[in-house]
């Protein structure tokens, strides 16, 4: 993947096919830490212990369309050819959380690229799933439940275009865009 | 900076669509594939390109999301499905592709040749 935001929504993608509902998005980036910390935690179908085992493995995936499972093992490998560390926790029924830390200034970090786009892109896929989001750096930090957007909008999907196309608008700002 | 109380005014005109929407009927469903070679090949710009287009020209379509489509190497994928679910694939799609696909297909109802999976498995 060309960019961290890019992985964030493919992690995302699989908890959306686990059925989650409530999906968190952590994120810092700071050049004083030197790392960039991700953390997506969701409330979807979860994993069984054995599943769990095999799903950094590459040739491992539930899907019936094509017999290997990229999106994990890709994230686990990319962060640790920066020499950051990953880290994978699931509980059937409850959840999955996911934790990749990068090493910042690693020549082999992947530039964050539009974490505006795959917010929206996350919000755009089903309007009754919920997201709370959050990104700091050194110097701000920008928060938003889509449970506050979701209040102020009566009847009308967060997802129909016109909404997503206001909310990234308001989200770049939100991201000093 | 924006508040989140100006939605308000952006709800009220979503409805007004909606409402249209509604009475026209859909036109077309629009599903971009975004299993994680979709994402890795653009799908992410392809479908929010859509999304964008439809919101601008105000049109009656749906714009969805879904997994694998099965072929990695042609990704982007997007399905077009018309009223009588009738599916035009179209693949290796960027940015350009989709708005072509908006003014002549969405808008136009031209199923554009050169960019079907038949026209590149010929
Ligand atoms: N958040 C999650 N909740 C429940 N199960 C998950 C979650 N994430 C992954 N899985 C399980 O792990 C498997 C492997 O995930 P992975 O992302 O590596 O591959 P994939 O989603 O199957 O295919 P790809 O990502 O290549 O499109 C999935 O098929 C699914 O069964
Ligand atoms: S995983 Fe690539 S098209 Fe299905
Ligand atoms: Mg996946």
């Amino acid at each position: 993947m060309q960019e961290i935001a890019m992985t964030i929504l493919d992690i995302i993608q699989n908890s959306l096919r686990a059925q989650a509902m409530q999906i968190q998005l952590w994120i810092k980036d700071s050049i004083k830490d030197n790392m960039i910390h991700i953390e997506i935690c969701d409330n979807g179908c979860g994993m069984s212990l054995e599943t769990l085992q095999q799903v950094t493995n590459p040739f491992f995936t539930t899907r019936t369309t094509r017999s290997i499972g990229l999106g994990i093992p890709l994230f686990k490998e990319s962060v640790e050819a920066t020499g950051g560390s990953f880290q994978i926790d699931s509980r059937l029924q409850k959840g999955t959380k996911i934790i990749g830390e990068y090493v910042k200034n690693h020549i082999d970090t992947p530039p964050m690229g539009n974490l505006v786009d795959t917010m929206i892109t996350c919000i755009q896929f089903d309007a009754k799933v919920n997201y709370c989001f959050h990104y700091q750096n050194d110097d701000w930090a920008f928060d938003m439940n889509t449970e506050d957007v979701k209040a102020l909008l009566d009847d009308v999907p967060i997802n129909q275009p016109e909404i997503i196309l206001w909310l990234k608008d308001y989200i770049k700002e939100g991201m000093h865009q | 900076m924006k508040s989140l109380d100006e939605l308000k005014k952006i709800r009220e005109q979503a409805k007004e669509r909606m409402a249209v929407r509604g009475q026209e009927g859909q036109e077309y469903r629009v599903v971009v594939g975004m299993a994680t070679c979709g994402i890795a090949a653009g799908a992410r710009p392809v479908l929010n390109t859509f999304v964008q287009e439809v919101a601008k020209e105000h049109l009656p379509v749906t714009v969805m999301q879904t997994g694998c489509i099965g072929m990695c190497a042609l990704e982007p994928i997007v399905e077009v499905f018309d009223k009588d679910n009738q599916k035009t694939t179209y693949v290796l799609i960027d940015e350009k592709k989709a708005k072509d696909i908006v003014l002549r297909h969405l808008m136009h109802g031209e199923v554009i040749d050169e960019y079907t999976v038949g026209h590149y498995s010929k």
